[in-house]
């Protein structure tokens, strides 16, 4: 894992002191609001529905137990004793007071934490694949990637303050889990020649207007990451729109020049600050590369692992869906769901992250890491340790065996929080834990994201089945979106019709599920392949049977 | 939102703790709607906001729909959440009234 550097601590250390300083001068008077705002915000604090919400940086959504019992101790002490853990691989604090904020930011710069570059027109915090450096179709670790990008990033003179926020996302394998397309940069290294080269694309993004992103370049050399990226930058940053913030986003920039003129520009200024960069960077890279040495595997025997495959249905069901292959065979990686049927999702409660803290300092070569899809990942397991992980995560309530199903949900914290929410996503999320926790298995594999506004902080976009909380005079409401795709086949799903009120939100989506299980030819054709194959007229039919016979 | 109608509340979030607050008829801030001073006539509500807008004390001050008939209740359902509290937990200021009942 990456460990800071003595610059590191004392720039995050000086940023605290004067976060503490302007804290004390808008309690005092001497800063007003909107002299302040900006300010809290450039620190990761923003102002909820019903209190203050401090969001911290998990860069690449790497935690070690340390990290991680400190933010247990954070919520005990600061907030109400929880954490919400996003699907951008952050964690958020929904209860602390504004005083009590900069000791917060002191509490994690203590583990080498911070909230800096959460908020505002700046490069946000880099995610990547949850499996990175552990997954067995990796071509390669991306996180040294990630983290090089983070420094090049963090406080870069030229974009802080850019037309608009910039999120990049980054994956070194073959199957996409880190939804690069719907970012403004993703990056996907590939082999070429027996050399790393970059797959660059760009332009994707979600929110008001969802695109997905497109091919910039198809094998970039390894070497030319960062000039590259500060050439696609300072494109944007002049030609990017600061009038009219919804169309300020890259991929407004991208649409609006085409993607061909784009690249030309792109590449005249790549020519340009290619020199500048005289291999500094590769240097840093190879010092940072040094940090992401895998762990020191050790080999058990997997008698019992197989013992408990045999003894016990419980546990295999655990590791269908819970257990990922690891690029070693006698190792593999722990999802941890966050989604207990009825919970909401991506929420930990300080004993519960104690819990997982502990497990991952004895049996995960202390690595964590937070997927974007909400959950907890312990990525270096030897098979052998699953039986008694799955046991201690049963005993604290963590063992729900439901990755990929219909009940792991993405949800954004909608109108039980967020200031900017149209409606509530949470409860719709619970529900639907709820009453499809029996059938989830014959259901399959079903991916369900819902936002509570057009933001799109839930992904809902991708979602095969996109819900989207809306308020329709006063009333909130609900549309539902089809054949959308997170992963290699990234698409945009298309709105069905009428958003349904939320009584008729659930036996809507028990007609859909109805109507894919009489219409998939067979138990293994998942519902996004049902989908694909059919189109959406029949599900559409389902969803609005009612208003028909009406 | 359509424009805004009256009877309204004047809400904001306080400065410290981030909690939902209501401009009382001393001008003060609580945190209980039944406390808000209730305004029938717009124009003397967004009167008060521009004063109420500019303290140092809350963030955010808005003027809020309510009706105002056996109590003062929010019109709309955000509102009626923010007075409330999020419905995933317990928490907010259901849990605050809470525990005033029983003390
Ligand atoms: C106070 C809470 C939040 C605020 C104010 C907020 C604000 C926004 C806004 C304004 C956008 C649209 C940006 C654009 O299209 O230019 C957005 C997009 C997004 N946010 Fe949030 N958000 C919040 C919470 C979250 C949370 C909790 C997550 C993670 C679970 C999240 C992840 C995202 C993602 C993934 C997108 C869409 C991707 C994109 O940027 O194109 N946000 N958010
Ligand atoms: S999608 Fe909307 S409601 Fe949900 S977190 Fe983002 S801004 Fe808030």
């Amino acid at each position: 894992m990456y460990n800071y550097q003595e610059f590191d601590r004392a720039f995050v250390r000086e940023r605290v002191e004067q976060y503490r300083d302007q804290v004390q001068r808008r309690l005092d008077g001497a800063l007003t609001e909107d002299e302040f705002k900006p300010l809290r915000l450039m620190n990761g604090v923003y102002l909820q529905l019903h209190a203050y919400m401090l969001r911290i940086a998990i860069p690449y959504g790497t935690l070690s137990s340390r990290q991680m019992r400190q933010l247990a101790y954070i919520a005990d002490k600061w907030d109400k004793g929880y954490g919400h853990f996003t699907t951008r691989q952050n964690i958020q604090f929904n209860w602390p007071r504004l005083v009590d904020t900069p000791d917060i930011l002191d509490a994690l710069a203590d583990v080498d934490m911070h909230a800096i570059q959460t908020s505002g027109n700046t490069i946000r915090n880099v995610t990547t694949d949850q499996f990175a450096g552990a997954a067995l179709d990796e071509v390669a670790d991306p996180r040294p990637y990630a983290e090089l990008i983070r420094q090049w990033s963090t406080d870069h003179p030229e974009f802080q303050f850019l037309p608009r926020k910039f999120k990049i996302a980054i994956t070194g394998a073959v199957e996409d889990r880190a939804v690069i397309r719907a970012h403004d940069i993703g990056l996907q290294l590939v082999e070429h020649e027996g050399r790393i080269a970059f797959k660059v694309f760009v332009g994707g993004g979600l929110g008001r207007t969802p695109i997905i992103g497109q091919e910039l370049v198809d094998r970039l050399p390894a070497e030319d990451l960062l000039p590259y990226l500060e050439a696609v930058l300072s494109v944007y940053n002049l030609a990017g729109r600061r009038d009219n913030k919804y169309k300020a986003r890259i991929k407004i920039t991208v649409s609006a020049m085409g993607i061909d003129a784009f690249r030309a520009r792109v590449d005249e200024a790549f020519q340009r600050l290619r020199a500048a960069f005289n291999g500094q960077d590769l240097a840093v890279l190879g010092d940072i590369q040094k940090n992401f040495a895998p762990p020191h595997y050790v080999e058990k025997s997997q008698e019992s692992y197989f013992d408990a495959l045999d003894g016990d249905i419980g546990f295999r069901e655990w590791v269908e869906r819970n257990v990922s292959p690891h690029k070693l065979p006698s190792y593999a990686s722990v999802t941890i769901s966050l989604k207990g049927h009825g919970d909401t999702p991506g929420d930990a409660t300080s004993d519960q992250m104690r819990a997982i803290a502990d497990l991952a300092e004895s049996f995960a070569h202390d690595e964590l890491r937070i997927s974007h899809e909400q959950n907890i990942v312990l990525p270096h397991v030897a098979q052998a340790d699953l039986p008694i992980i799955y046991r201690t995560l049963k005993s604290i309530g963590l063992a729900t065996a439901n990755i990929g199903l219909i009940s792991d949900i993405i949800a954004c914290p909608g109108m039980d929080y967020c200031a900017l929410a149209t409606a509530r996503s949470i409860p719709i999320a619970q529900d639907i834990a709820l009453r499809y926790a029996r059938r989830e298995a014959e259901i399959g594999h079903m991916q369900i994201k819902i936002s509570g506004c057009i933001n799109a902080c839930g992904h809902h976009h991708v979602g095969h089945v996109g819900i989207l909380g809306l308020d329709k005079a006063g009333v909130e409401n609900y549309q539902i979106t089809l054949g959308g795709s997170a992963g290699n086949d990234a698409a945009i799903g298309e709105k069905m019709g009428r958003g349904f009120n939320v009584d008729e939100l659930m036996p809507a989506l028990d007609r859909l599920i109805d109507a894919y299980l009489a219409l998939r030819l067979h138990e293994g054709e998942t519902f996004a392949e049902t989908v694909k194959r059919l189109g959406i007229v029949p599900f559409q039919e389902a969803l609005y049977v009612v208003d028909q016979a009406a | 939102m359509a424009r805004i109608k009256a009877p309204v509340v004047i809400t904001a979030n306080d400065l410290l703790t981030g909690e939902v607050v209501y401009l009382d008829p001393a001008h003060r801030w609580s945190p209980e709607l039944s406390a808000a001073k209730v305004f029938n006539a717009l124009d003397e509500a967004e009167g008060e906001l521009a004063v109420a807008f500019s303290e140092a004390v809350v963030v955010g001050a808005y003027l809020a729909e309510v009706s105002n008939d056996a109590a003062v209740t929010p019109r709309h359902y955000r509102e009626s959440f923010r007075h409330k509290g999020p419905s995933n937990y317990f928490h907010g200021k259901q849990a605050v009234q809470d525990t005033e009942v029983a003390a």
